[in-house]
């Protein structure tokens, strides 16, 4: 009985968290910066770690050095390095900014993660209805990334 | 915080030294073909760069010598293709061209406007052209041994010498076309041709030191690939790397961005068949 009553209690969550999912064109931008946590799950760090080096995720690394995962080869040099990077910026700018770094930063090069996917402009088959970065995904990433200080 | 802004800065400084094209000449076979070239006045860099320049040593080592350019069997077949008889006319590329050094300088105009079709056509149409044409026999897939064995051959004869495309008559809309799309954000990814190849040409995406997006080297043997291939197949690459729906090859959008392609890279010298990673 009791055992039933903490899998109906667990189903009731997962329920109540994929209803309070924000869709991407519901998220709401103060001066780039995304207050509200995209899923009310806090996020999973080291989810999110592997988010960030994973080819087929995250791959922030194309783009950014990060001395954390130094064990990853190939780190990209586009964009800033990772290291210290939630000494810059909060964790409210860190969402904005893996959700829609345009916000922000007007004509970057980085992807909008969580973007609707109707905005993209001749999205390939495979990828149509898709977002870069799953809700939670943005919510493990942000939660790893708010764990880089110097 | 200040001690974090003063090891960014250093990491700058460090990146922006390793950034960028290198300093090696490329000499093939005792000739030195020069790898970069001047801009002209309003073109959207300042310097031109072969991608040559941006690959590793063992790659560029491959294209300095022909026995060791893998690409070099595509132009064997080109050779063998270009004596042979073929369709309805029984007529041989070389039966009304004569030898393939005729041909020399063709490729640094292409593509070329064709007032038959009243189109600009590339070099795979142009073969392709005068097999139907000509020889009147079955045109080749864009991608086959065969189209790739003659467009190797025949971009061989300009080797050394820049590009010029003439942008001039109904040219001018094909290559406007090529711009727009080259500047247009596309895919998941939302990246435009000049999102990697002009703002960040010279850093490292991943384990790739992007180059300019130079075309003067194709066909050219990439070693992904394991195989010599058009330009078109690896535009195809870049769009899906962008999350974006391809296009086909030899169709209207690739030729265009061809065309604008040749302009960007006006004043470089063709390297064709080149060496890629």
């Amino acid at each position: 009985m009791r055992a039933r009553l903490i899998a109906i209690a667990i189903i009731g969550a997962a329920g109540a968290s994929a209803a309070a999912e924000v869709a991407p064109l519901a998220v709401s931008f103060t001066d780039g910066a995304v207050a509200e946590s995209l899923t009310g799950v806090a996020g999973d760090p080291a989810e999110g770690r592997k988010a960030v080096f994973t080819r087929s995720m995250g791959n922030c690394l194309a783009c950014h050095q990060n001395s954390e995962m130094e064990e990853q080869p190939f780190h990209g040099e586009i964009g800033p390095p990772l290291d210290g990077v939630a000494d810059r910026w909060t964790v409210e700018e860190l969402r904005g900014i893996i959700v829609n770094a345009k916000m922000m930063f007007e004509g970057t090069a980085m992807p909008a993660f969580y973007r609707d996917p109707s905005q993209a402009i001749r999205i390939g088959k495979q990828y149509e209805g898709k977002t870069i970065l799953t809700a939670q995904q943005v919510e493990d990433v942000v939660a790893y990334l708010a764990t880089l200080k110097e | 915080m200040r001690l974090a802004l003063g090891a960014l800065a250093a990491l700058a400084v460090a990146a922006s030294a390793q950034a960028g094209p290198d300093e090696d000449k490329l000499v093939i076979d005792g000739v030195e073909i020069a790898t970069e070239a001047q801009a002209p006045e309003g073109h959207p860099l300042d310097k031109l760069y072969s991608g040559w320049r941006f690959r590793t040593d063992e790659t560029q080592a491959l294209q300095m010598d022909d026995f060791e350019n893998p690409a070099m069997v595509a132009v064997e077949y080109g050779i063998e293709l270009w004596g042979k008889p073929a369709g309805a006319s029984g007529k041989s590329c070389a039966d009304c061209h004569g030898d393939v050094s005729e041909l020399a300088g063709l490729r640094a105009v292409m593509p070329k406007w064709s007032e038959a079709a009243g189109r600009p056509l590339t070099m795979e149409q142009w073969i392709n052209w005068s097999i139907e044409t000509h020889q009147e026999a079955e045109p080749w897939k864009w991608e086959s041994q065969e189209m790739l064995g003659m467009t190797a051959l025949i971009g061989l004869q300009s080797r050394g010498m820049p590009v010029a495309p003439d942008m001039s008559g109904g040219m001018a809309e094909w290559q406007e076309r090529g711009k727009e799309i080259y500047y247009t954000r596309m895919g998941q990814l939302d990246f435009a041709c000049a999102t990697c190849h002009e703002a960040n040409a010279g850093y490292m995406l991943r384990a790739d030191h992007l180059s300019q997006g130079q075309s003067n080297g194709f066909p050219t043997y990439r070693l992904k690939w394991q195989n010599i291939g058009s330009l078109h197949r690896r535009l195809e690459g870049c769009v899906k790397d962008a999350r974006a729906e391809p296009w086909k090859s030899g169709s209207d959008e690739l030729v265009a961005i061809e065309a604008y392609l040749a302009t960007r890279g006006a004043g470089l010298m063709i390297e064709t068949p080149s060496v890629r990673q």
